[in-house]
C-alpha cells in the first residue's frame, strides 16, 4: 500500500481504515449462524435415522439413543422455554426462570473474573520484576489447576465461614467466586508474564537510556506491549470463571444459579426432558454474554494490537 | 587523539576494557584499552568487522552496560550522570518505534516521558516530522511506513530533546542503497543544523568517509582501536552528492579500505560500494 521508499517523502499517507472490515464480520456472522444450523440440522438427522437403542458395540454404547427422552426435538426445547416452570401457583415462564439464574451467575462469576484478574495480573508483575519470583512462584501456579475442584470446593467454604470481623459474614457466593477465580487467575498470569516480557530489548533499552525506572516502563511500555498476549488470557479467563461457577455452584449448593437449575430440571427429566436443556441454554448464554464483553474490550484496546498475529 | 581539552569534549573513552562472563566462566574481551575523545559537533564513525566491539563502545558510552575497566565522560559528566541528563540522543540498527504510538507520538514520547507539556510536544514534533520529510505522517502507524520511514521516525525521536551527543548503531543498515544515500546526506545536514557531535556504528566504508569527520578503524578480537583516520572533505555543506563521485572521496575510502584489511588496496576504483 506504501510507496516504495524512493518516492516515499511523496506519497499520501494510508488511510487509517481499510473498508473491506465490515464485509468480513458479516461474513464472520454468517458463519456462526450457518455452525448452529448445521448442528441442529446433524441433531435431527441423527434422532432421525439413527437406532432408538443407539449404537452399541459390545457393552459399549457408542452413539446415544434417540428417544425423546435421550434426544429431544430441537422445537421442544424451543418450545418449553416458553412454558411454565410447574404447576404451582408461583410459576413463571421457563424462560424467565432461566434468564434470572443465568444473571445471577453471570454476576457472581463477573466477581470471580475479576478478582482472578486482578491475582494473574499481580503475580505476572512479580514475576516479572524479581526472577527468583519467577522461578519459585511459576511451579505452584502450575501446579495449582492440577487440584480437582470438587476437593477445593468444600476447604473454601470452611475457611471462608471462619472469616470474620466486624458486620462482614461470608457467603456462600463469594465461595463460588472464590473458585471461579481460582480457574481464572491462572491464563491471566501466564498470558501476562508472557506478555510483559514481550517488549525487545532495543524498547527496554530505550526507556533506560530515558532514565526511566521499572514502574513507568511497566506502565507505558510493558502493559501496552503485553495487550496482545493479554487478551486471549482475559477470554480464556472468562471462560473458565464461568464453568467455575455452574461446577462450583453444584459443590457448594448455591442456590439460585444455573448450576443448582441444571441439577433440578435433571432430577425432573424423566417426565419433562425438554425442560433439562433450558438451564443448558442458559448457560451458553452465559458463556456468550462473557465472550462479547472480551470482545468489546478488544475493540477498545485495538490500538495496542496493531502489528498483532491473527490467531 | 584530539585535542579538544577533556572538560568540553563531547565523548571521552579512557582506557576502557570490556569482558563478558559467559557460562561456565568463559570470557569474552569485548574491548581492550580503547582510548577514544569525540569533540563537540564532531562527527566520529566506527567501523571494523563483525564482533570487534563497536555495539558495546556505543552501549557503554549509552551507560546501557557498564565498562569492567577505565572510564567514560559524556561533557565532563559520568555516563552514568549523561543518561539520567538526557545528554545523548539513541538510535538502533531497528527503528524500534511503538506500534501503538502514531509517529507523533513516538517522536514525543521522551519528551512525554519527561513531562514536556502538551503544546510544547506537539510543536517540537511537528519541526521534527518537517525535519525528516514525513510532515503528511505525522498521524500513521509504524506498521503504515516503509522501512526506511520509520528509521526516519527514530532518528527524529532521537532529536527530540535537542541533545548535544547522537548515538547511532548502523541506523542505516536495513535500507536499500538509494533511501540509504538519502537518509546519509538527510544526517549530515541535520546534525550540521543542530550542531550535536555524533558516534556513528556501520559496517559501509563510504558511508563512514561520506559522513565523518575522523573514521575509528577497530580490529577484533580482542576489539581494539587500529587507528584513527581524519576525513577532510570540507563542511557540511559541501557534502552534497557530487562527493561520492570525488576523487578525494575515494582516496579516504580506500584509506579506511587498507586501514581495515591491512594491506594495500587493489585499485582505487574497485572500492566496495555498500
Ligand atoms: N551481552 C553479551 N554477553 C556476552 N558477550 C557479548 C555480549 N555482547 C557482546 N558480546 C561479545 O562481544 C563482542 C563484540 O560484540 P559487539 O556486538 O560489540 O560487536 P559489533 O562490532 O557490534 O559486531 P556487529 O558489527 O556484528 O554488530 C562479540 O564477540 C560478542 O560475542
Ligand atoms: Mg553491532
Amino acid at each position: 500500500m506504501t510507496a516504495a521508499p524512493g518516492s516515499s517523502t511523496r506519497a499520501k499517507p494510508p488511510r487509517p481504515n481499510d473498508a473491506p472490515r465490515g464485509n468480513a464480520a458479516l461474513k464472520r456472522v454468517a458463519f456462526g449462524v450457518g455452525g448452529v444450523l448445521l448442528l441442529v440440522a446433524l441433531w435431527e438427522l441423527y434422532k432421525a435415522v439413527g437406532p432408538a437403542e443407539g449404537v452399541v458395540v459390545g457393552d459399549l454404547t457408542i452413539l446415544p439413543r434417540t428417544t425423546d427422552l435421550a434426544m429431544p426435538h430441537v422445537w421442544d426445547m424451543i418450545t418449553r422455554l416458553f412454558g411454565e416452570t410447574g404447576s404451582g401457583r408461583n410459576a413463571v415462564p421457563v424462560w424467565s426462570a432461566v434468564l434470572e439464574a443465568s444473571v445471577f451467575t453471570l454476576g457472581v462469576a463477573a466477581v470471580g473474573w475479576v478478582v482472578g484478574v486482578v491475582v494473574g495480573m499481580l503475580l505476572a508483575v512479580l514475576m516479572q520484576r524479581f526472577r527468583t519470583a519467577e522461578s519459585a512462584v511459576l511451579p505452584w501456579i502450575i501446579l495449582s489447576q492440577t487440584v480437582p475442584l470438587i476437593a477445593i470446593a468444600p476447604l473454601v467454604r470452611r475457611w471462608g465461614s471462619q472469616l470474620e470481623f466486624g458486620d462482614f459474614t461470608w457467603e456462600n457466593w463469594m465461595s463460588v467466586a472464590v473458585i471461579a477465580s481460582y480457574l481464572a487467575f491462572f491464563p491471566v498470569s501466564i498470558g501476562a508474564l508472557r506478555g510483559l516480557n514481550s517488549p525487545d530489548a532495543n524498547h527496554v533499552e530505550l526507556f533506560r537510556s530515558y532514565g526511566i525506572g521499572w514502574w513507568k516502563t511497566l506502565i507505558r511500555l510493558r502493559l501496552p506491549a503485553s495487550v496482545p498476549y493479554l487478551l486471549p488470557a482475559l477470554r480464556l479467563a472468562a471462560a473458565n470463571a464461568v464453568i467455575g461457577t455452574v461446577v462450583a455452584e453444584v459443590s457448594i449448593g448455591l442456590r439460585g444459579g444455573i448450576g443448582r437449575m441444571i441439577i433440578e430440571y435433571a432430577q425432573q427429566a424423566s417426565g419433562d426432558p425438554a425442560k433439562t436443556w433450558a438451564p443448558i441454554f442458559g448457560a451458553i448464554a452465559v458463556g456468550l454474554v462473557a465472550a462479547g464483553f472480551i470482545a468489546l474490550l478488544g475493540v477498545l484496546l485495538r490500538r495496542y494490537r496493531r502489528g498483532e498475529v491473527p490467531a | 587523539m584530539s585535542d579538544a581539552p577533556a572538560a568540553s569534549a563531547a565523548v571521552e573513552v579512557v582506557g576502557v576494557d570490556k569482558i563478558f562472563v559467559g557460562k561456565k566462566k568463559a570470557t569474552v574481551t569485548a574491548l581492550e584499552n580503547i582510548d577514544l575523545t569525540v569533540a563537540p559537533g564532531e562527527f566520529v564513525s566506527l567501523i571494523g568487522p563483525s564482533g570487534c566491539g563497536k555495539s558495546t563502545l556505543l552501549r557503554l558510552i549509552a551507560d546501557l552496560d557498564a565498562p569492567t575497566t577505565g572510564a567514560i565522560t559524556v561533557f565532563g559528566k559520568t555516563a552514568r550522570q549523561a543518561r539520567i541528563d538526557q545528554e545523548y540522543g539513541i538510535a538502533f540498527q531497528q527503528a524500534g518505534l511503538l506500534p501503538w504510538r502514531t509517529v507523533a507520538g513516538n517522536i514525543e514520547l521522551p519528551l512525554e516521558l519527561h513531562g514536556v507539556a502538551g503544546p510544547a510536544r506537539k510543536a517540537r514534533s511537528a519541526e521534527l516530522l518537517a525535519l525528516v520529510g514525513l510532515s503528511d505522517f505525522a498521524e500513521s502507524y509504524p506498521d503504515q511506513l516503509s522501512g526506511g520511514m520509520q528509521q526516519r521516525v527514530a532518528i527524529a525521536r532521537s532529536l527530540a530533546e535537542s541533545p548535544r551527543l547522537l548515538l547511532m548503531d548502523e541506523p542505516f543498515g536495513a535500507l536499500d542503497e538509494m533511501t540509504r544515500e538519502r537518509m546519509q546526506t538527510e544526517l549530515v545536514r541535520i546534525t550540521a543544523e543542530t550542531g550535536a557531535a555524533v558516534v556513528f556504528v556501520t559496517h559501509s566504508i563510504p558511508e563512514a568517509v561520506y559522513l565523518s569527520n575522523r573514521v575509528v578503524v577497530m580490529s577484533p578480537r580482542p576489539g581494539r582501536i587500529r587507528d584513527i583516520l581524519t576525513v577532510s572533505l570540507g563542511s557540511a555543506a559541501e557534502r552534497t552528492d557530487q562527493l561520492r563521485e570525488n576523487e578525494a572521496f575515494f582516496e579516504n575510502v580506500s584509506r579506511v579500505r587498507e586501514l581495515l584489511h591491512g594491506e594495500a588496496p587493489v585499485g582505487i576504483r574497485g572500492v566496495e560500494t555498500r
